[in-house]
């Protein structure tokens, strides 16, 4: 990985340098990747300059196969899928996934001009919503139906900080205290400013191969891909979420068992054969810390409701049942969207192979990552040591 | 001279006395649409269906609503001082389905709470030298 800041320099510089390291770290040349898979955003209008082959190019071409993924936050580990469908298939043996942004400072915006026939650029123009508005429409529901109060989603907050301290990656390396959030802003009620993730600059890298191809390089106990859930929504979809103006309706079909994001989490445990009582850690997505406790229930630490008690009883750091966000999550890293479900797959990785030194989860066996983006995307992986 | 009062898009709510939002609706499913942008039906148990332009109740109630107090980036349109202003979510009830809007009105003062019983109303979004742009807003409904 590429520490996540706000350097402001080119995306790329910051993609080679994690590619780099993720290839030292597996003893891989880059000269024998075969296959690169890029996590992409848009910039400059379009999506292609983020790509793997902008990386590919800047590591210095080498003839591998590339494709390039856009499914907003759920770039990177769509990416990954790509790269491991081409391994599974035969096609190839062993394969690079790059995720790198700059990102602008301040809220993320719509592509500029007049664009009336994109619903993101429509939510900004008349209605004013911006991605912590659907957060806060996601953790007022919390508040009013499940009796959380704004220090349960502090102390999210508090505990990603503290989890973060000592993540060389991380932007933000400083200790919150329940008074820092409770004095911080508000920016969307019930969320304050340091409960709403930050967009930063950053990029993720890791290496995938066979089984094989890992034990002729000499690595014995590689950390495995058990599951990779890229699942889009059934309809209807009776959450509202970014950029939509409206859910489907159930009028004329009855919504699903599942929600979406419950729906993310199911299809990766049914792949992986493990379920939640199996999960030593988790990554999951904090957009704000509220969300995150929407995500104890997605990944069904506890039932719809409960997690506000996961958090008060200390659930959900080191010492309880399942370590969640020990990175710092998105509250110590701010959001560099391409790269960052590859980062969590990469601090779930360290976890498994005990290298994650004063923030590592002790005896890590089996974790999990998660996310959601815009447009029906989302992610979740399951590893194992 | 007033100013003239323009939608803010175009053929997504009507504009007269009882304004109202306008979708669509599967005829064989029953299912609606909102926005209205799309002409396909997409509900996947009646592939290819007709379907309709319908408006939506113009009643609904408050799913969950916030209030932000940043001025967000372009293309939103501030006023100059920015205002804070409340993005709420509406559950109506027919159409089972919830749908977004500003809502017209000060949450706190109205004590605006998750279940409310809310009305569409037409609201001013912006303004500029020749016209008043509008679009549809919800308000809470006094008991």
């Amino acid at each position: 990985m590429h520490a996540w800041g706000k350097w402001g320099r080119n995306f790329v510089e910051y993609g080679v340098a994690a590619a780099r390291a993720a290839l030292d770290d597996a003893g891989v040349a880059w000269k024998d990747i075969e296959f690169v898979a890029g996590g992409e955003t848009v910039r400059n209008g379009y999506p292609g300059f983020v790509a793997a082959s902008t990386f590919a190019q800047a590591l210095g071409w080498n003839g591998a196969r590339v494709a390039s993924s856009y499914a907003a936050c759920a770039s990177g580990v769509t990416a990954l899928s790509t790269a491991r469908a081409q391994i599974l298939a035969g096609l190839a043996d062993v394969a690079l996934v790059v995720g790198a942004d700059t990102t602008p400072k301040g809220f993320l915006a719509p592509t500029s001009g007049e664009r009336p026939d994109d619903p993101d650029w429509l939510r900004f123009r008349l209605l004013g919503a911006t991605n912590p508005t659907y957060f806060a429409l996601y953790a007022r529901r919390r508040l009013d139906l499940y009796g959380a109060t704004t220090d349960d989603f502090a102390a999210v907050k508090v505990k990603n900080s503290t989890h973060g301290l000592t993540n060389p990656y991380a932007r933000y390396r400083k200790a919150f205290t329940l008074d820092d959030v409770r004095n911080s802003p508000v920016v969307s009620d019930p969320l304050r400013l340091l409960e709403i993730c930050a967009t930063s600059d950053g990029a993720a890298a890791l290496v995938l191969s066979t089984p094989e191809y890992a034990a002729r390089h000499g690595i014995e106990s590689p950390v495995r891909i058990r599951a990779v859930s890229t699942v889009t929504p059934r309809y209807p979809n009776t959450v509202i979420e970014m950029p939509n103006f409206a859910t489907d309706s159930a009028a004329g079909s009855s919504a699903p068992t599942l929600s979406f994001r419950d729906s993310i989490a199911a299809a990766a445990y049914e792949e992986a054969g493990v379920g939640p009582e199996d999960l030593d850690l988790a990554e999951v997505y904090d957009l704000s810390s509220a969300l995150e406790l929407d995500w104890y229930e997605n990944i069904g630490l506890c039932k719809e409701g409960e997690a506000e008690r996961l958090i008060r009883d200390g659930e959900t750091t080191h010492g309880g049942r399942c370590v969640v966000n020990p990175s710092g999550g998105l509250a110590c890293f701010g959001e560099a969207v391409p790269a960052q479900a590859i980062a969590q797959v990469c601090e779930v990785t360290w976890h498994l192979r005990g290298q994650a030194g004063e923030r590592q989860v002790d005896g890590a066996t089996c974790g999990l990552t998660i996310n959601q983006g815009l447009f029906g995307h989302g992610s979740s992986v399951i590893l194992t040591s | 001279m007033p100013k003239e009062r323009v939608p803010a898009i175009e053929g997504w709510f009507s504009m007269g006395g009882e304004p109202a939002l306008v979708g669509t609706r599967g005829k064989e499913s029953g299912s609606y649409f909102f926005p209205p942008d799309l002409a396909v039906s997409r509900d996947p148990s009646a592939v290819g269906e007709e379907y309709e332009n319908v408006e939506l109740s113009r009643t609904g109630t408050v799913w969950s609503y916030t209030t932000n107090h940043y001025e967000p980036p372009a293309p939103y349109v501030a006023p100059d001082p920015f205002e804070p202003y409340t993005v709420v979510a509406v559950e109506l009830a027919r159409e089972k389905m919830v749908v977004l809007g500003q809502y017209e009105g000060d949450a706190v003062a109205d004590g605006l709470a998750v279940g409310d019983e809310v009305e569409l109303v037409l609201g001013t979004l912006s303004a500029d030298d020749t016209a008043e742009y509008v679009v549809w807003k919800w308000r809470k409904v006094s008991a």
